[in-house]
């Protein structure tokens, strides 16, 4: 392991995050790159079987302990802690979920190594690892350098979800699994109690082949029937962004990205969104997304395929008549 | 009880960002200094607690442009003891932001015991780090971040957090006291405090300033930023333009293309 | 001497409910805050001989107005003639006749007392047969109308028949209705005068900063006795776009709430949660301050403070819905309510093919005030270039304040949040004073109003006008380069800030008639010109749940119904919003379109 790229796998709830995948495919482009092995780490307790899906990986180290069935950051950060001190990789990709968020921070601090947060690539530059991150609500690139002097590795870098497609990242073959015996203190002070699941909504946005999403942009709830009217001309649902549901214009259930849902329509509409990392991480995968926005530099027109830069009070309404009228040319277009 | 609030100021990114001349940072003298959004929420919750359970609130923050504006304004809707770290150069990052709370609140400033410590789970400028895990560790409290909710127990050596989850599912978890929470949002959004009510606590209460500690170099790990650029979104989106009904008629014969009718 | 004495028992206990009970009133206004409305004494009464003699604001609506005119000089008669016979009954001894004795006495009286009678019938008539929108067919109402009707016909029957007892009737009539007027509404016929003459004197003041009212004691008198002056005659309901709109809001409602506030403290009763639960959020908030109600208000009533104090209150608990939170946030934070990049403010003028001066960095003639609608709306944008390009052809000097302009503040004002009007307008002043310029022009009626009668003079420049009225004055000094005649029938609405509040109806008129345009009145025009709905902040505010119709649609459609008119003209940013809007969502695209002024000058001018 010394010397690898190390990537931690999450598991929650019994199953291995889709991000998860992502964040392999990326380490196995670093790894090919730096020309050192792709391992992969996998804390919980009872799911051995998990690390079957991690193929894409070299070899794939398990941490088993029944106070790792949760992921809670400090203690997940002490168990890698002590699988990571005898043998040190060159680096370490944590993904910047709602599940592992801290663990990377924690592993920095406590093994007094480098941390480069928002990575959206690493690159191998003359031998050393080179993170490119996107930071300030996706406005601002930035070209790092975490510097791998003895002592400081492995350098840990934080990475966005969607960075790679997740099936470049997944594989299932029997991965050679190394177990690792970590020792961890019985009383712990922070306790899973229960999960609260999410209320039904009427609908079920990851059923939804088409989606209208919805944004700040979008001003007023008023606004809400014309964005559920073209919902209703392409046959579809309307969600929305974070700022949308705090605001209470739409319930939680309607909710797309990092907290949210992740949805893979086959079109998505984004109304008014500014593009900001954590939406994008719900809807990146959709397939023809088409944004509308009256700031020619939203971040949105990044990961869209098509972009409207306009007011999107007057543009709703126009693309509402345009579906209508052509499907009333075509009615079983 | 006592909760202490951690606040840090980030560039506000309504205006446009400019690159300083050197290419690797931001050009500092451009830019406005905002409250990052989930300190705010944090603020927020550390609120609405004192107002579910009495006790006192204070508010620590890093000195920078505008803080002022944003401690009173914590002044205002509530906050009892207002202190910032003075003394420290501009452009600091996360890792170093955590120390200089962690030093502060630990060396005798007056702060300690504190039974909460709540901030922001993540800022837009988070190149190195976060500030709630570093800061729970340098004072050897739990963490947990993501947080959505907060109840204290009655014994008031434990609280409930909510924390979110994929997929809109929550968890509730019982932390032992004294503990550092990275908030993601408070129960109710940031409340509206009027101008008013801010110039009122600028004359009433004095913000206290504690020195920037020394940091015994640690050898912290540092980033090297090679080159920084803003992020124009060019050549991933096709742009359409025209007036709107033109635009929306293209965009349908697009989608019929690709049978999406 | 039986008689005397029966009568000198009824009158004292007359006087004395009436007079505890106004002795109560009293007690609770001089409990409240205190207001300066004893000055220019000359001009208040000019104001009570009009509005309490003449009448003009009731004969607005020509058959009751002109009934109730009736009613009351009759009533003038009967009062003197009351107090002469009463004298005269109490001291029996003095050596006058009784008023029906008198020949010229006795004439005025059967004449005023046989019209008062037809008025009476006329009202009855509108009131229990054709009853308009918001007169409610009160008990209150019934016992006046009948106690006013014996008193009338008493007196006849006596003068006529001379029977003594009819005499007995009229006085014991007048007596207890005396006693009866401060327990109900007919309280205006005494404290109407007076109403009159505590009025405002300007148009559409905000009250004296303050932190706002929840409790009694800390509106002001003059905002308390609103209440006790109010007829509930409902003229304000029928012409408040909220109300008409099926928004919360009621003036008339509102001003009985404050008749009840007042009474509630001769009951002990606890005006705590006035604001809030008596009068609920929803109401508070759906004002859109066009001062049409205090406008028509005949007893001069104060509907706007008593919302704005509110107002104030609500802002200070950080009680209002999310958008105005967000707006008034951004306002403080960037200077303009939809959270734009300051920097950005001046980016229109690159759509000019002509630069525009940077006042903060030369010497203008005229510094012009653009406002946030003009400079960051893309819809609006169109307009405020029009305006821009004819000041360019006109040859005028101007500049304008780029990004050192803020939110002028006149709604946030209105909105309740003096503290941010402060702040604001401390930075416009600023910039202002960093400026150098003869005049200040605007496009905006709203920014026009405070900086007009709100900022302090700057630089010793003291002329602020709206660019109708310079472009009206260029017309009259023949300054205006027009090259053709728009032949083109239009409409045009008179915004609130400039119409009711400023009284400039004709600046803009004689504009459009050196245009060439034929200028056809809506129904509401000039003082009668119906809201937007924007005002006061509401354009920052969530529709209410329930409605019946926006002010707004209601406006294109009274535009639509003109013959052969597909025009409407504004000059106001908002309304231009506001009516686009109603246009797209009526569907009345193909039938109406609306046009800045600004936009017909720039065509008229080739």
């Amino acid at each position: 392991m010394t010397g690898s790229i190390c990537v931690l796998a999450e598991q929650w709830r019994g199953q291995i995050s889709e991000v998860t995948y992502e964040t392999l495919a990326l380490g196995r482009e670093v790894a090919d790159q730096a020309g050192v092995p792709l391992t992969a780490i996998l804390t919980g307790s009872n799911c051995r079987e998990l690390t079957r899906s991690l193929g894409v990986a070299d070899s794939v180290i398990y941490v088993d302990h029944p106070l790792l069935a949760e992921v809670i950051p400090q203690t997940c950060t002490e168990a890698l802690v002590q699988v990571l001190t005898g043998a040190r990789p060159r680096a370490l990709l944590v993904p910047l979920t709602n599940i592992s968020l801290g663990i990377g921070t924690l592993i920095g601090i406590r093994m007094g190594v480098p941390v480069v947060n928002f990575c959206n690539d690493i690159k191998v530059s003359d031998g050393k690892l080179e993170a490119h991150c996107v930071m300030y609500g996706g406005k601002i690139e930035a070209s790092v350098e975490a510097a791998t002097q003895s002592g400081g590795q492995p350098a840990v870098f934080g990475v966005w979800p969607g960075v790679r497609t997740a099936d470049k990242g997944r594989a299932e073959r029997d991965v050679p699994v190394t177990d690792a015996a970590v020792v961890l203190e019985e009383s712990q002070p922070i306790r899973l109690c229960k999960y609260i699941e999410p209320e039904a909504g009427d609908v079920d946005l990851t059923k939804e082949q088409v989606l209208v999403a919805v944004g700040r942009g979008i001003q007023d709830r008023g606004n809400l029937p014309l964005a559920e009217e073209l919902a209703k001309a392409l046959g579809g649902a309307v969600c929305g962004s974070r700022p949308v549901i705090d605001q209470g214009w739409l319930p939680l259930s309607r909710q797309v990205g990092k907290s949210g849902l992740t949805v893979k329509p086959k079109l998505y509409v984004a109304l008014g969104i500014s593009g900001a990392p954590e939406h994008v991480e719900g809807m990146k995968d959709a397939g023809l997304i088409v944004a509308v926005n009256s700031d020619a530099g939203a971040p949105i027109f990044n990961v869209a395929h098509y972009g409207i830069v306009g007011d999107v009070l007057e543009t709703l309404p126009a693309l509402t008549a345009a579906v209508e009228a052509r499907k009333a040319v075509a009615p079983h277009a | 009880m006592h909760i202490l609030v951690l606040l840090k100021m980030v560039p506000d990114v309504v205006e446009d960002l400019e690159i300083a001349s050197d290419g690797r940072a931001l050009d500092l003298d451009y830019l406005r200094m905002i409250l990052s959004e989930s300190d705010d929420h944090a603020l927020e919750q550390a609120l609405l607690l004192k107002e579910r359970h009495g006790g006192k609130l204070t508010v620590l923050a890093l000195d920078a442009p505008e803080v002022d504006d944003a401690l009173y304004t914590a002044a205002a809707k509530g906050a009892d003891r207002l202190m910032k770290v003075v003394g420290m150069e501009a452009g600091f990052t996360t890792s170093q932001a955590a120390r200089f709370f962690s030093q502060v609140i630990g060396d005798g400033s007056g702060i300690l015991p504190v039974d909460l410590i709540l901030t922001g789970v993540q800022a837009i400028d988070d190149l190195d780090g976060l500030v709630a895990p570093l800061v729970a560790d340098e004072l050897r409290m739990p963490y947990l971040g993501i947080i959505t909710g907060i109840n204290m127990d009655a014994s008031g050596k434990t609280a409930r957090a909510i924390k979110e989850f994929p997929a809109g599912v929550r968890g509730e978890f019982e932390i032992k006291l004294p503990a550092v929470l990275g908030i993601q949002a408070a129960e109710k959004p940031p409340r509206y405090v009027p101008v008013a009510k801010v110039r009122a606590a600028m004359k009433s209460i004095r913000i206290e300033s504690a020195p920037l500690p020394t940091l015994a170099d640690g050898g912290w790990p540092v980033l090297s930023i090679l080159e920084m650029k803003r992020n124009e979104p060019a050549g991933h989106a096709e742009m359409l333009e025209g007036a709107p009904e033109k635009v929306s008629d293209r965009l349908c014969g697009i989608l019929a293309e690709r049978g999406l009718f | 001497m039986p008689d005397a004495l029966y009568l000198w028992v009824l009158t004292l206990a007359a006087f004395g409910l009436f007079g505890r009970r106004v002795y109560r009133y009293i007690k609770v206004l001089a409990g409240a805050r205190p207001e300066k409305r004893w000055d220019h004494l000359g001009q208040r009464f000019k104001l009570v001989l009009v509005q309490v003699l003449g009448q003009p604001r009731l004969i607005e609506e020509p058959l009751i107005g002109l009934a109730h005119l009736v009613i009351f000089w009759a009533f003038v008669f009967f009062v003197t003639s009351f107090f002469w016979n009463l004298v005269r009954g109490l001291f029996p001894f003095l050596p006058i006749p009784f008023a029906d004795q008198v020949p010229w006495m006795r004439f005025a009286l059967e004449v005023s007392g046989v019209l008062g009678l037809l008025a009476l019938a006329v009202a009855a008539a509108r009131r229990y047969i054709f009853p308009p929108d918001r007169l409610e067919k009160s008990r209150d109402a019934s016992i006046i109308l009948g106690l006013i009707t014996i008193v009338l016909v008493s007196s006849l029957a006596g003068q006529w028949f001379g029977w003594r007892a009819m005499w007995w009737v009229h006085m014991v009539t007048v007596l207890g209705f005396l006693a009866y007027l401060p327990y109900s509404k007919h309280l205006h016929l005494l404290a109407a005068p007076f109403g009159v003459f505590f009025g405002s004197l300007e148009r559409g003041t905000v009250p004296a900063s303050s932190p706002g009212a929840a409790r009694r004691e800390e509106f002001t008198w003059r905002q308390l006795f609103s209440g006790l002056a109010c007829a509930e005659c409902g003229r304000c309901d029928r012409s408040c776009p909220s109300y008409q709109g099926g928004f919360a809001l009621s003036p008339k409602m509102l001003m009985h709430h404050m008749k009840e506030l007042v009474r509630g403290a001769e009951n002990g009763g606890d005006g705590a949660k006035f604001v809030g639960e008596v009068v609920k959020r929803e109401e508070i908030w759906a004002c859109t301050t066009c001062l049409s109600c205090m406008q028509r208000c005949p007893v001069m009533n104060e509907h706007l403070p008593v919302l704005i104090e509110m107002r104030r209150h609500l802002v200070g608990e950080g009680d209002m819905d999310k958008s105005l939170q967000e707006a008034l946030k951004n306002l403080n934070r960037y200077g303009n309510s939809f959270g734009a990049p300051p920097r950005a403010r001046a980016k229109w003028t690159q759509q000019l093919d002509f630069p525009v001066k940077d006042a903060r960095k030369e010497p203008v003639q005229y510094l012009w005030f653009v406002g946030d609608y003009a400079s960051y709306d893309p819809r609006v944008n169109a307009a405020t270039c029009a305006a821009a390009r004819v000041f360019h052809m006109a040859g005028l000097d101007f500049g304008i304040l780029c990004e050192g302009e803020q939110n002028s503040g006149n709604d946030v004002r209105l909105a309740g949040e003096e503290g941010l009007y402060e702040s604001l307008q401390e930075k416009n002043l600023k910039a202002l004073a960093k400026a150098r310029f003869h005049e200040i022009i605007t496009t905006d009626p709203h920014s026009f109003q405070v900086l007009k009668h709100e900022y302090p003079a700057t630089n010793g420049a003291r002329t602020v006008r709206h660019h109708t009225q310079l472009l009206s004055d260029l017309v009259l000094e023949a300054k205006l380069p027009l090259r053709k005649k728009l032949k083109t029938r239009v409409t045009y609405h008179d915004p609130c800030y400039l119409g009711r509040y400023n009284a400039i109806f004709n600046a803009p008129r004689r504009v459009m008639a050196a245009l060439g345009l034929e200028l056809v009145e809506m129904p509401r025009n000039r003082t009668y010109s119906y809201c937007c709905g924007a005002g006061g902040g509401r354009i920052w505010m969530e529709d209410p749940p329930v409605f019946k119709e926006r002010p707004a649609v209601s406006r294109v459609h009274e535009a639509s119904m003109l013959d052969n008119v597909r025009t409407l003209v504004v000059v106001c940013p908002k309304d231009l919003v506001m009516f686009q809007d109603a246009i797209k969502t009526t569907g009345l695209e193909d039938r109406l379109e609306v046009r800045e002024l600004s936009e017909l000058v720039e065509q008229a001018m080739g």
